[in-house]
């Protein structure tokens, strides 16, 4: 068969020039092992970030003030919603299962001779449903300590970290901009995003921070939990519907609140991810494009040195052809072995940043047929030229050729 | 077997033209041992570059076994150099990295021939080099190399083995034994044609024909008959 035989041909000329092939082939190997451990990296992030993100539940909308106008910007009065609102969907509308207001600021925790900065949250009863909150020791706070605005708390665990050292903290007494709370309860770890712990945060009833600390009669936030995901369109406009009419909206006026589901954030976040693993990917693809030049520059040298090989080749009666593909069987294999070696490379690479970076990263199929699907056509495309050079030297000249 | 008709190759150097090969006519009949002599310049590495179908004239014909070469595309010149031609050169012109046995494959591969293997070993064995079929031809002798292109160029039973100064790289007495095995196939009914400077090589041919500038100045038998 001579295929095969040109395959050997090519095979052979590799070995006997064992550095040359592996320096050519080493452009490949690290565009391919670029590409793959930075793909793996960028969907190691978005995944994780996924899977956090939807900790907090997808199935939670959220009522805030004012008006919403790019997804960073957000203007408008800010007291326009109050504990009465949120009373009002919890009785007006059907299909949730727990409304909880928030209000929630920055506050100076102290125990005995120790001080931290945290984020203080006024909220309800069910809070801790909706926002995938469980509870490590102790118990949440109730209605009925919220309807009569008890000074107690539930600590989060980075909190406990900082303020207690993981001691076990039921039952004393911690300071909250100079007020004293009870400790009543600490919840388990939730696992912190790049730009928000949610674990550095205390829970105390919404009446005791509206009251007792921060002085406010509005609340920041309302979040709306719909029994089932199909149902978050109908609520959201429910939600709208209602409160327009509640705070007396005009036809044709702007609403002075916004709702808001996490799903919607999810996909936006998700986007970028998206777009971020791309933008890696294309910088690892631009290596890769690199390499094969690599691979054109030694194939053409090659060509050059083996003139006379050609011409006797061409003597003996090999026709164009035979020499093309026994050429472009050369750069298509240097790219084949860089590839390979590329995807074990990868492969390592992202272990390795997920073993001592301890990012997660994810390597998947897609990314390593894609990156060595592009490595191969790559010898094909950077080994053609000269290939087709070597293929079309008059066999004389390349006879004479010193 | 061979019949050249009126032919002439012109190389343009430039502004210039070179009469390389000018209006030359001769035919070889099947078994002849025909030397081409001349000095350098006189157009017979031309002429040789034409038989060998390695290049094609400027105009008038050349057929090989009936075939108009000269209507032929590169594809086609190749199959003819493949199955019907045998190159011997100076300078051996083997591949370096690869063995003997394999060199002498070459031609089989290309012409997609089965068991090429077992037929290059029994060229290798005619020219008496089977036990040195897996060396490489940087580790024979001169001759011994000689002998692996005789092989190469035998192996695919041309019509004709075209060679060029073959003993001109070797010693006088490996030159001689060359020769003799050159004399051996042609008994044996191989058409030779064969290119030299030497005279007592071009004597042990039957035929000679001697060139200058582009053109036949003798042809002058040694004993066998002219077509």
């Amino acid at each position: 068969m001579l295929i095969w035989d040109l395959f050997k041909m090519a095979l052979r000329s590799l070995v006997t020039h064992k550095l040359r092939t592996f320096l050519t082939a080493l452009g490949i190997i690290i565009g391919v092992a670029s590409v793959i451990s930075m793909i793996s990296i960028g969907e190691g992030a978005r995944s994780q970030t996924q899977d956090t993100i939807s900790k907090f539940g997808t199935n939670i909308i959220t009522v805030k003030p004012g008006q919403k106008k790019s997804r960073h910007v957000t203007t408008g009065k800010v007291d326009t919603l109050t504990m009465d609102d949120a009373d009002y969907i919890k009785t007006n509308i059907s299909l949730i299962t727990g409304v909880a207001a928030q209000v929630y600021r920055s506050a100076q925790l102290k125990f005995e001779n120790k001080n931290t900065n945290t984020t203080v949250r006024g909220t309800g009863a069910s809070y801790a449903r909706l926002a995938n909150f469980e509870m490590d020791r102790g118990r949440f706070f109730n209605d009925e300590e919220i309807r009569t605005a008890r000074r107690v708390c539930v600590v989060g665990s980075t909190v406990l970290k900082n303020l207690f050292d993981n001691i076990n903290p039921v039952g004393k007494t911690i300071k909250v901009n100079g007020k004293n709370f009870l400790v009543i309860g600490t919840t388990i770890p939730k696992g912190a995003l790049s730009w928000f712990d949610p674990d550095d945060q205390i829970f105390i009833p919404v009446t005791t921070a509206q009251k007792r600390i921060f002085g406010m009669k509005h609340v920041q936030s309302i979040d709306v939990q719909a029994g089932r995901i199909e149902d978050l369109e109908i609520i959201i406009e429910d939600i709208t519907r209602l409160l327009k009419q509640k705070h007396n909206i005009l036809e044709g006026k702007e609403d002075d609140f916004y709702v808001q589901n996490s799903a919607q954030f999810l996909r936006s976040w998700g986007d970028s991810a998206k777009t971020f693993t791309y933008l890696l990917g294309g910088i690892a693809a631009i290596s890769l494009m690199v390499g094969g030049i690599g691979i054109m520059n030694i194939m053409l040298v090659s060509v050059t040195e083996r003139t006379r090989e050609i011409g006797i080749r061409k003597a003996l009666g090999a026709k164009k052809k035979e020499i093309l593909e026994q050429f472009l069987i050369e750069s298509v294999l240097i790219s084949f072995l860089g590839g390979g070696i590329g995807i074990l490379l990868g492969i390592a690479i992202s272990r390795f940043v997920s073993d001592i970076g301890g990012w997660d990263t994810i390597v998947s199929t897609q990314s390593i047929l894609m990156a060595f699907g592009f490595s191969v056509a790559i010898g094909i495309f950077f080994g053609f030229y000269p290939a087709n050079k070597a293929a079309n030297l008059n066999p004389i000249d390349a006879l004479r050729y010193e | 077997m061979i019949e050249v008709e009126s032919l002439s190759k012109v190389y343009h150097m430039g502004e210039q033209k070179v009469n390389a090969l000018n209006e030359v006519e001769f035919c070889i009949a099947k078994g002849e041992f025909v030397a081409i002599m001349g000095p350098s310049g006189s157009g017979k590495s031309t002429l040789m570059n034409l038989l060998g179908c390695l290049d094609l004239p400027s105009s008038g014909n050349y057929r090989l076994e009936g075939m108009d070469i000269q209507n032929l595309n590169p594809n086609q010149l190749a199959e003819v150099r493949n199955r019907r031609i045998g190159f011997v050169f100076q300078n051996f012109n083997l591949l370096p990295r690869i063995s003997a046995l394999e060199n002498t494959e070459l031609p089989l591969i290309y012409g997609r021939v089965p068991k090429a293997t077992e037929i290059a070993l029994q060229a290798l064995e005619r020219v008496g080099l089977a036990q040195r079929a897996n060396h490489r031809p940087t580790e024979l002798s001169g001759g011994e190399r000689q002998r692996v292109s005789i092989a190469r160029a035998l192996v695919n039973r041309p019509a004709i083995i075209l060679a060029d100064e073959p003993t001109g790289n070797l010693d006088s007495i490996t030159g001689r034994e060359i020769m003799k095995l050159f004399l051996e196939l042609n008994q044996e009914g191989v058409t030779l044609i064969l290119v030299t400077h030497e005279k007592d090589v071009a004597q042990q041919a039957s035929r000679i024909i001697q060139m200058r500038d582009g053109k036949i100045i003798s042809d002058k038998l040694n004993g066998v008959q002219p077509c």
